[in-house]
């Protein structure tokens, strides 16, 4: 495993660029009829997965993973991380293993590092500290187990973030996060510096630029025009020499998925790192390497939570409406008997139901933001997707039910048998017992 | 701009979402600096006053009728008459038994399929033709509504616009609906000024393909005069392209928009239970009320306290309960018949959900009269309200499956009722006359100024 982060001495007046790409598919639901509520039918639309992700495989992971390795192999200060999510890890596994290959040949380089995230990309970190770390530590796992390394750095689901969620990441060991550059918790502060979280100063966090990220992942193509590669390094060169960080976050599929290989996107990633490497204003870096040369002069106070998503950047795009709330809270509140159930099949399940995804399909917010969720739903409108999700959820309701009263009822059996042979035997008699063995003992 | 505008209905003297829109769309055109003269076949004296200029069909003398031919040669001759103007006053024989055509002479059931409901106290009325003498000609008393004398009043109608066209002056003829085609088209032959018509149904909606050949006709004429085509719906639209071969570009989708109810929500006075579904609507071919039916049967099964009001009467009504009846759920089935404004709000105060499975409905404007006294709304996708209304849910009207499950949601999903009566009741202020109105504003510019952006 490679330790970029002690490789290079710092340098205080180094720029880093830092470009995050976010790798997610969701398993999405089949159709489920309310009156087969009870039947137990698949929730999961595989087939429709399956076509979902051979299709941006074919479109943008493997001809983006071949683009950027081929660029590191030319310019090898080219660097990037990735947080690919287990929901996508395991249907690349299944359906296209050829997709994980190509992220392994980049983790093989050395310039890529992968991050660590919720493994079913869900929003745990509001379920209950013990299922958050539980998915955490699942998602490392996988990604070692797939990749072969292990990761140092956190990303939470869509970027979300507050103190408390930093403490308990901090806790598991990472030694930082990405998260939002929010100008409602920055006020007149930068997003281009390091930051620290307030009670734990070796924890850092980085900010991704939402603007600078969004004037590609939303808008490259303006009209007939897209952005070009000069246009876009000329912003980045414009970028004050007092800002250490510039953390470019976006999802991968803005590659050849959301902006199609018609459209120049490839030309433009192909020019833009080209560039920037050719240019050496800034240094690429991975967060980890970040977090070992740049100091954080400030903490970070970020009390209610944040999230990359929408106008707003909080967490309205998944719990912004009683739908929404609705949904998750019946989700949230099974943890218990689905735990206490011990079975694996239903956890994952249950788990693969927690995907963000699910929750963000039921967002009424139109105008604006409605335009991006249409764009990313499988359903006719936000209430088909609630309808549909809880109709699931009813269905799985009744299977938690049915196991836990089967796991019940295996627990008194093994409570008689336990009884069986160690029978009970009263006070009194236990006391008279004794007694009677003091006496004999004495006696003798 | 003065626009002289031909309708059919004006409140209060209205059966159905004509008069409404009419009434919405002048109101809103006023408001946008247009001088409307509208002219509707009879006034009541009691319709309300939203500043533009109505003039009554009645009021105004005739001075040509024609005489007893088929309705192929009054139509050709009536033509005919126009190019020449040729004006001659001639008595109207009070047997005017032109239109012997069988169908329509089956006044109940054919008018039935109307896109309006049939007054029956004006159906009873015998269909004698009162004709007047006046000292500007002769009066035609216009009984306006839908009775069996519809074709002949339509006929009857275009004369007089003949005769507004040569009085009164006006940069654009603007036409509701079929029946007062033949008014536009007299006027545009008169004038020269251009025509648009405005459509809010067409026999196609209203009785599929069992429609009326006549109509039809006088659809397709008017379709073809119009120098522009409004559609109120881009359903409409592809119908008008599809079964009128019309031209794409020739036609303009302009939705309508709704009135803003100021009218508090009432008390309920009686209740069914929690969960009530209903059905609001004349009860014929075109709105679907069998799927209704079926649908209703399938939400029994899990919901068996649910009860089911059909509010509104039409054609379909016998087969309707004799269907409920052999499905036994008549306990469960309220049939109301025809209800007054009043009615209808206490029967919607309490709703769970209403339901409206139109087989084909140009626009729709009951299910937003339901979000306005907050009930959530599912539509068929085959109306022209899904269109501009995206919270509700939508099915296809032939699928009863989804619909059933669609009401079951609902029933059974408060947050889902909750989010849907939210945000229906907030994008509901966003469809107005007023939207309308400037995309007609703008069509006018156009059409009187001679660009063409075609």
């Amino acid at each position: 495993m490679n330790s970029p982060a002690t490789s290079t001495q710092t340098n205080s007046n180094e720029q880093h660029l830092v470009l995050y790409f976010q790798v997610h598919q969701p398993r999405r639901l089949n159709k489920i009829n309310f009156f087969s509520i009870g039947t137990h039918p698949e929730y999961f639309d595989d087939k429709l997965n399956r076509e979902i992700i051979q299709r941006v495989a074919k479109d943008c992971y493997l001809p983006a993973n071949a683009l950027l390795l081929d660029l590191i192999r030319k310019h090898p200060q080219i660097k990037a991380c990735f947080s690919i999510s287990g929901v996508a890890l395991a249907q690349f596994e299944e359906y296209v293993p050829e997709v994980l290959e190509s992220f392994r040949a980049l983790a093989q380089t050395g310039n890529v590092e992968f991050l660590c995230e919720t493994n079913c990309h869900s929003l745990a970190s509001l379920i209950s500290a013990d299922e958050f770390q539980t998915q955490v530590f699942e998602h490392a796992e996988n990604i070692y187990r797939h990749l072969g390394v292990r990761p140092a750095v956190f990303r939470n689901t869509e970027l979300i973030y507050s103190n408390a969620i930093g403490t308990q990441i901090a806790n598991m060991g990472f030694k930082g996060m990405i998260t939002d550059g929010v100008d409602r918790v920055l006020g007149k502060r930068s997003t281009f510096q390091l930051y620290h979280h307030p009670e734990n100063s070796n924890f850092k966090l980085l900010l991704r630029s939402n603007r600078l990220s969004d004037d590609i992942a939303f808008r490259y193509v303006q009209g007939n025009a897209v952005l070009s590669a000069e246009r876009y390094a000329n912003w980045l060169n414009n970028m004050p020499v007092t800002e250490p960080v510039i953390t470019l976050g976006m999802d991968y599929e803005t590659f050849g998925e959301h902006y199609k290989k018609t459209s120049g996107i490839f030309d433009f990633m192909k020019g833009i790192l080209t560039k920037v490497a050719k240019d050496r204003k800034f240094r690429f870096s991975t967060p980890s390497e970040v977090i070992g040369l740049v100091n954080s002069n400030q903490a970070l106070d970020i009390d209610g939570a944040i999230s990359w998503a929408d106008e707003r950047k909080d967490l309205s795009a998944w719990l912004g409406n009683d739908m929404q709330r609705d949904a998750f809270d019946m989700t949230k509140s099974l943890e218990a008997s689905v735990k206490r159930t011990a079975n694996t099949a239903l956890l994952n399940t249950w788990r693969a139901l927690q995907t963000s995804d699910h929750f963000y399909y039921m967002c009424t917010k139109k105008l604006n933001d409605g335009d991006v969720h249409s764009y990313f739903s499988h359903y006719p409108s936000p209430y088909e997707a609630f309808i549909n999700y809880m109709n699931v959820m009813s269905d799985f309701v009744i299977r938690v039910k049915a196991a836990s009263a089967q796991a019940e009822l295996t627990e008194a059996a093994k409570q008689n048998e336990y009884e069986r042979q160690h029978p009970q035997v009263p006070f009194w008699a236990e006391r008279k017992s004794a007694e009677i063995r003091q006496e004999v003992f004495v006696s003798h | 701009m003065r626009v002289l505008m031909f309708g059919w209905e004006f409140p209060p003297q209205i059966s159905g979402g004509l008069g409404t829109a009419c009434y919405g769309l002048t109101q809103a055109l006023v408001q946008e600096g247009i001088d409307v003269l509208f002219v509707v076949p009879k006034l009541m004296g009691d319709e309300p006053d939203n500043g533009s200029k109505l003039l009554s069909a009645s009021n105004v003398g005739i001075r040509q009728v024609v005489s007893t031919d088929t309705e192929e040669q009054h139509f050709t001759r009536f033509k005919h008459f126009l190019k020449e103007g040729s004006f001659t006053t001639l008595e109207v024989p009070s047997t005017l038994s032109a239109y012997n055509m069988a169908h329509l002479q089956e006044p109940v059931h054919a008018l039935a399929h109307w896109n309006y409901p049939v007054n029956v106290a004006e159906t009873s009325v015998e269909s004698k033709t009162h004709v007047t003498q006046s000292s500007t000609g002769s009066l035609y008393s216009f009984k306006g509504g839908y009775g069996p004398q519809l074709i002949e009043e339509v006929f009857r109608y275009a004369q007089v616009a003949s005769e507004i066209a040569t009085s009164e002056e006006f940069d654009i003829i603007h036409a509701h609906d079929w029946m007062t085609y033949p008014a536009a088209i007299a006027a545009k032959r008169l004038s020269g000024k251009p025509m648009v018509v405005h459509v809010h149904a067409t026999e196609f909606d209203r009785a599929g393909k069992q429609g009326s050949e006549m109509v039809y006709t006088i659809e397709r004429e008017g379709l073809d005069e119009a120098d522009k085509i409004v559609a109120v719906s881009q359903w409409t639209k592809r119908i008008l392209v599809e079964r009128y071969d019309i031209a794409a570009n020739k036609i303009e989708v302009v939705h309508n928009g709704v009135i803003p109810e100021e009218k508090p929500i009432p008390e309920v006075k009686q209740t069914l239970g929690s969960h009530v579904v209903t059905f609001l609507g004349r009860i014929t071919y075109q709105k679907g009320p069998e799927y209704f039916v079926e649908a209703a049967e399938k939400v029994l099964n899990l919901f068996p306290d649910a009860h089911f009001i059909m509010a509104g009467s039409g054609d379909f009504m016998p087969q309707i309960i004799e269907k409920v009846a052999r499905l036994k759920l008549s306990s469960r089935f309220h049939f109301t018949g025809f209800l007054k404004k009043d009615e209808i709000d206490q029967v919607l105060a309490s709703t769970s959900v209403y339901v409206m499975p139109s087989v084909s409905e140009p626009f729709g404007i009951t299910p937003l009269e339901a979000i306005q006294r907050n009930v959530p709304i599912i539509i068929s996708n085959q109306s022209g309200v899904s269109e501009v209304m995206h919270h509700a849910l939508k099915v296809d009207f032939w699928d009863t499956e989804a619909l059933s499950q669609a009401i079951c949601s609902v029933l059974h999903y408060g947050s889902l009722s909750r989010e849907l009566k939210r945000n229906a009741g907030k994008a509901i202020d966003t469809i107005t006359w007023e939207k309308a109105a400037q995309r007609l504003n703008n069509l006018y510019y156009e059409l009187t100024s001679n660009i063409n952006p075609n």
